[in-house]
């Protein structure tokens, strides 16, 4: 139960010679939903990606499932923050999200592997547009997809980037409801801008600006938060179900 | 119409046809839809380079164009993919010293080059036996690796980086459709020439998404589009004694322009 599946020790990454991580500690642990929050540009992509491998470290160790990342990554699901295609790409719904049951060269897709996409699509409330062209969906269904895709792997883990950004609001408590339900089956590593809903919803939470400031229960993360930010914050909590601190005085 | 069948550089023709229709219709389809036009562009100016080479050592130009435009394409998609040479730049690059290079060897080649403008602009109606049945063999390896690696192919060209996380290994199969590429650059040499070559890396595909959605149609139809397409303008140019290779081309892009209108005013399925 309480099996760590993810450890970073000491990483550090570099962009042009620029620090965009250092000293990174960070262990993830089975059936826990993790909120990463901090600045815009504070390296939590990038966290995401050292975790995939798609990102070499300059320094330091990863593990994930007790593997090198390359080889771990393939029981986690994955939410890109931006998914770059083409609007017109000759592919449907159910094919882009069948694409994350790929299980190496000269596989082909099974039946199971067409019964998982079917079912992710279902989970995000997608199905009836499975022959649609992908290119013909609003913002929000197609994030949906994505999130389809990263499902139908049936992951242990699974790391969202943004998943909220183009979700109607009257979406998003489904959707963290839906994340609630997910954690009974792998952990979920959620970067988020949105402090007010993370902080209802998420079990622990780590607060990123290139270094990690905190990572531990979110209560005293959010007393942390300043320190990330480097500046006063108001957490304004809107649309969930309450405001979650008080405000902070100068 | 008929009776021009009986002449053998006619069949020999509408055979090189069908082998150009296939290549292009299957690659092309994979040239546009991940958007490598340019770089593939670049992959057949440089064969040029193997045509010159090959007149140079006294051998067929088209079996030196095999490996030179391979080559030619892993060194292209080698150096696009390290940052510190933009992709356009290294496209560049080739493209011109590709054609450089064949420039030099056929000058340093002993006599005249009879048949360097075919090389250049293609010539459908003077295409050998020989060379019709190293086109089939290039097809049939063409169709055998796409058959293996369709799902890989078609998962690099909608999403790269997730590709990668899900475990396709996919610089090698990035390099392995630009050597597809470079084979069917090979195959369309004879027809349309070098220069041309892209518009039936193109033009097919492009007219054929118009119409479906789905990449094995999309295949299908690039090739009977590229079939069809090939051989009206064969019969053009035979009626009105046009170039060949650049009668092809323009009946392509007509084609095109016909379809992106009829499409406007009455929207496909």
């Amino acid at each position: 139960m309480n099996e760590e599946i993810v450890s970073l020790k000491n990483i550090e990454v570099y962009l042009n010679d620029s620090p965009v991580l250092e000293d990174i500690n960070l262990s993830i642990k089975q059936n826990i939903l993790l909120g990463i929050i901090g600045p815009n540009g504070g390296g939590k992509t990038t966290l995401l990606k050292v975790i995939l491998g798609l990102i070499k470290p300059d320094k330091g160790e990863v593990r994930v499932f007790g593997m090198s990342p390359e080889e771990g990554r393939r029981f986690i699901g994955y939410l890109p923050q931006y998914t770059f295609f083409d609007l017109n790409f000759p592919i449907s719904v159910f094919d882009v999200v069948l694409m994350g049951r790929y299980k190496g060269v000269f596989k082909n897709y099974s039946e199971e592997d067409r019964k998982a996409a079917t079912n992710a699509l279902k989970t995000v409330d997608m199905l009836e547009f499975r022959d649609r062209q992908i290119g013909r969906l609003s913002g929000g269904q197609l994030q949906r997809v994505f999130i389809a895709r990263a499902l139908a792997r049936e992951p242990r883990l699974l790391l969202l980037d943004e998943p909220t950004a183009s979700i109607d609001p009257e979406m998003q408590k489904s959707f963290y409801e839906l994340l609630s339900e997910l954690k009974k089956r792998m952990a979920i590593v959620l970067v988020t801008h949105d402090i007010g809903v993370v902080s209802v919803y998420v079990d622990e939470m780590a607060c990123l600006n290139r270094r990690l400031f905190y990572h531990g229960s979110k209560e005293i993360a959010l007393r942390e938060l300043e320190k990330v930010y480097q500046c006063p914050i108001e957490l304004i909590a809107h649309g969930t179900p309450h405001r979650v601190l008080r405000r902070h005085t100068e | 119409m008929m009776e021009i069948l009986q002449y053998e550089f006619m069949r020999n023709a509408l055979m090189a046809a069908v082998l150009v229709g296939i290549a292009c219709g299957i690659v092309g389809t994979y040239v546009v839809i991940k958007r490598i036009v340019f770089i593939s562009g670049g992959i057949s100016h440089a064969a040029f380079g193997g045509i010159g080479l090959g007149y140079l050592l006294g051998i067929d130009p088209i079996l030196v164009a095999i490996p030179f435009s391979i080559l030619s394409a892993l060194s292209i998609g080698i150096i696009s993919k390290k940052a510190k040479v933009s992709e356009d730049t290294a496209i560049g690059i080739l493209w011109s010293g590709g054609m450089a290079l064949g420039i030099i060897f056929i000058g340093l080649s002993p006599g005249y080059a009879p048949d360097l403008f075919s090389y250049l602009f293609g010539s459908i109606l003077t295409v050998p036996s020989f060379d019709l049945g190293m086109m089939l063999i290039l097809d049939v390896i063409i169709i055998l690796t796409v058959l293996l690696f369709y799902r890989e192919f078609s998962a690099i060209s909608f999403d790269e980086e997730f590709s990668t996380v899900v475990g396709v290994p996919t610089k090698i199969l990035y390099l392995l459709l630009l050597c597809l590429v470079a084979l069917s650059v090979v195959v369309l040499i004879r027809v349309v020439g070098v220069i041309l070559v892209i518009a039936l890396l193109t033009i097919p595909a492009a007219i054929g998404r118009q119409f479906t959605y789905e990449i094995k149609k999309l295949m299908l139809l690039s090739i009977f589009i590229g079939i069809t397409l090939t051989v009206i303008g064969l019969w053009l140019s035979y009626l009105l004694d046009l170039a060949s290779g650049a009668t092809i081309v323009l009946v392509l892009g007509t084609a095109f322009l016909l379809s992106s209108f009829a499409k406007r005013i009455r929207p496909v399925f």
